[in-house]
């Protein structure tokens, strides 16, 4: 239903012609890995790509700047045709005004700070320099560190460093590849304020690439879920994302991944069992044999789990762990409602109607059985 | 001085030789040591191979191999003729062509570990921040493969120094053209003035001493960083 809402194309006509919006869509098949998204997102705010690691958040962000060119694929930024390979229009990333804070920095090593940040400032020309350097700098808090060398400077005042000198190109759009994922909490909070600053302050739009809800919900206006290299949902953050602590609770496409370990496997009934942490429980599922010991990562849907105020006797499901109830949610449709569990150390979501969850008496840290009635091995390496 | 001017000519030689080649080897090598880093191409390993060649082959066998290409009847020695430069062989030119080859991989290797070590990313930054290939290779590349630009002259020109199976080949003995040090030594020792061969044996072997000391100090300096 969201992506009914939500994921539709509207379309431009000429009174529309002069609004600001992203229009992107590529489509990438290698052996492996696919990506598949068609977005139109608003060209202004941050627009967040969220999703799991290996969801194709990093490889979309790529076609955006041209880094990777999905053979087929059409990108136009509030009006600039940057990619339109029906028409074999492919503008290199060079030549794109855009500015790409990547996941480590990136800083050019040989270069003092100074020097990084005017690297790509002095190559656009006089007249397009919006952005003065003594208002990056001050933007960023990092006057103190021109002198230095990269090699000089903590993980957070390099990442400030790269958003700085992105920022300089004056860009049109500025795409942010996890620029917080390789730092510790402390740092973080050390960088946060500063991009809660750049979107207020300055009238750029920014691609947020992320997998921590938190930032997600702190900072982006509009979100885009990716999976599997599909767009799950687009919209507005607020409409979009139902519940910050509870990733990928979108509807029909609620999911909860679990690790597990391998520890056993019966090859007559081809069943391999798979512990979870924290618990005694076994997720049991038909697979190829798999070593013991090795372990793995599954994807249980919400509408695949069941509750039970008792253990289930006599029943051909595999799988009856015992949970715990943390918290709910009723969805769009009050109909129906999300259950959060945890199940040792994991987390499930269950999708259950509301007059299940009523009649059941659901109530916070209430113990009780989930079934699971189907159960998808995540690729292993 | 026990030193002969023929010496002193030798020498001379051979530091003209060696900066020659180091000069010509970083230009040739560079582009091929890209190549070589950035390639994705089943051409890779076979080329690479090729490249490596004078690293196990004895170098008579590129000096015999050279010799006949560029003698009257091979296709170098075709083609210079052609040109009305006559034929390289027993020719500085010629000396400078075979010390190419032979320290090939001396100057390629060094090069191609620096550009694979460097990695995409700071091309990819480069590239948002407005830089165009060139640009990139220039303002970002050269400076971060420095250090191996300078193992890779360093390298080259102290292997060309020590050439001799491939001088003697496709040189000969001429002093003055293609009379190395090298040379010079075998020379003397055939001659059984030993004395002579002592000092340009010993102003060698600490040459050598120096070069590579001069090669592992600042190998440990750039990785004190």
């Amino acid at each position: 239903m969201l992506k009914q809402l939500f994921g539709g194309q509207p379309l431009v006509g000429p009174a529309q012609a002069a609004e600001k919006l992203i229009r992107a869509r590529f489509k990438i098949e290698r052996p492996g890995f696919a990506l598949d998204v068609d977005l139109c997102l608003p060209g202004r705010g941050i627009s967040a790509l969220f999703g799991h690691s290996g969801s194709g958040k990093t490889s979309c962000l790529r076609c955006f700047a041209g880094l990777d060119q999905a053979p087929d694929g059409y990108l136009e930024v509030n009006g600039e045709l940057w990619q339109d390979s029906a028409n074999g229009q492919f503008v290199a990333p060079h030549q794109r005004a855009l500015g790409y804070v990547f996941q480590d920095a990136n800083l050019f090593a040989h270069l003092s700070v100074r020097r990084n940040l005017e690297y790509g400032r002095k190559r656009i020309p006089a007249h397009s320099r919006r952005v003065p350097l003594e208002q990056a700098v001050e933007l960023l808090g990092i006057g103190h560190l021109l002198q230095r060398m990269p090699d000089n400077l903590s993980g957070g005042e390099r990442q400030r460093v790269a958003i700085a000198r992105a920022l300089l190109t004056s860009p049109r759009l500025l795409l942010m590849d996890e620029p917080l994922a390789s730092l510790d909490l402390k740092r973080k909070l050390e960088v946060l304020p500063y991009l809660e600053r750049l979107h207020e302050e300055l009238d750029i739009p920014i691609l947020y690439v992320s997998h921590s809800p938190d930032e997600v919900a702190r900072l982006a206006d509009h979100l885009v879920v990716l999976d599997e290299g599909k767009v799950q949902a687009s919209g507005p953050l607020k409409e979009t994302l139902l519940r910050s602590d509870l990733p990928f609770m979108f509807e029909e496409d609620a999911e909860a991944v679990v690790d597990g370990i391998v520890s056993h496997y019966e090859p007559d009934y081809r069943l391999l069992s798979i512990r979870l942490s924290g618990t005694d429980a076994v997720l049991q599922l038909t697979h190829a044999p798999l070593a013991a010991g090795k372990p793995v990562r599954v994807k249980i849907k919400a509408r695949d789990v069941s509750l039970s105020l008792q253990q289930a006797q006599d029943t051909s499901l595999l799988n009856l762990l015992p949970a715990r109830v943390e918290h709910w949610l009723a969805l769009d449709n009050q109909a129906q409602m999300l259950v959060g569990l945890r199940v040792g150390d994991e987390r499930m979501i269950a999708r259950i109607t509301r007059y299940s969850f009523d009649r059941l008496g659901i109530h916070a840290q209430q113990a009780l059985w989930v079934q699971v009635k189907s159960v998808s091995l995540l690729a292993s390496d | 001085m026990p030193l002969t001017q023929a010496d002193f000519d030798a020498v001379l030689l051979t530091l003209k030789l060696a900066s020659l080649t180091t000069v010509l080897l970083l230009l040739i090598g560079t582009p091929i040591a890209w190549w070589l880093a950035r390639t994705g191409s089943w051409l890779k390993q076979p080329i690479g191979a090729i490249v490596a060649l004078p690293l196990v082959l004895p170098p008579t066998v590129i000096g015999f191999y050279l010799l006949v290409s560029m003698g009257p009847h091979g296709f170098i020695g075709q083609l210079t003729q052609s040109l009305g430069l006559g034929t390289l062989t027993f020719t500085f030119s010629g000396l400078v062509i075979g010390s190419l080859f032979y320290s090939l991989p001396f100057v390629v290797q060094p090069l191609q570990n620096a550009f694979e070590a460097i990695g995409r990313a700071p091309l990819e930054a480069a590239a948002t921040l407005r830089a165009n290939p060139w640009d990139a290779f220039f303002t970002v590349v050269l400076p971060l493969a420095k250090p191996g630009f300078i193992t890779a002259a360093i390298l080259g020109f102290a292997h060309t120094v020590g050439e001799f199976g491939v001088v003697l080949m496709i040189g000969g003995n001429i002093p003055g053209k293609t009379q190395v040090a090298s040379v010079q030594i075998y020379n003397h020792v055939e001659t059984l003035e030993y004395a002579q061969a002592h000092w340009l044996a010993g102003g060698m072997l600490a040459f050598s001493f120096i070069v590579l000391l001069a090669l592992y100090s600042g190998r440990r300096v750039r990785q004190g960083w």
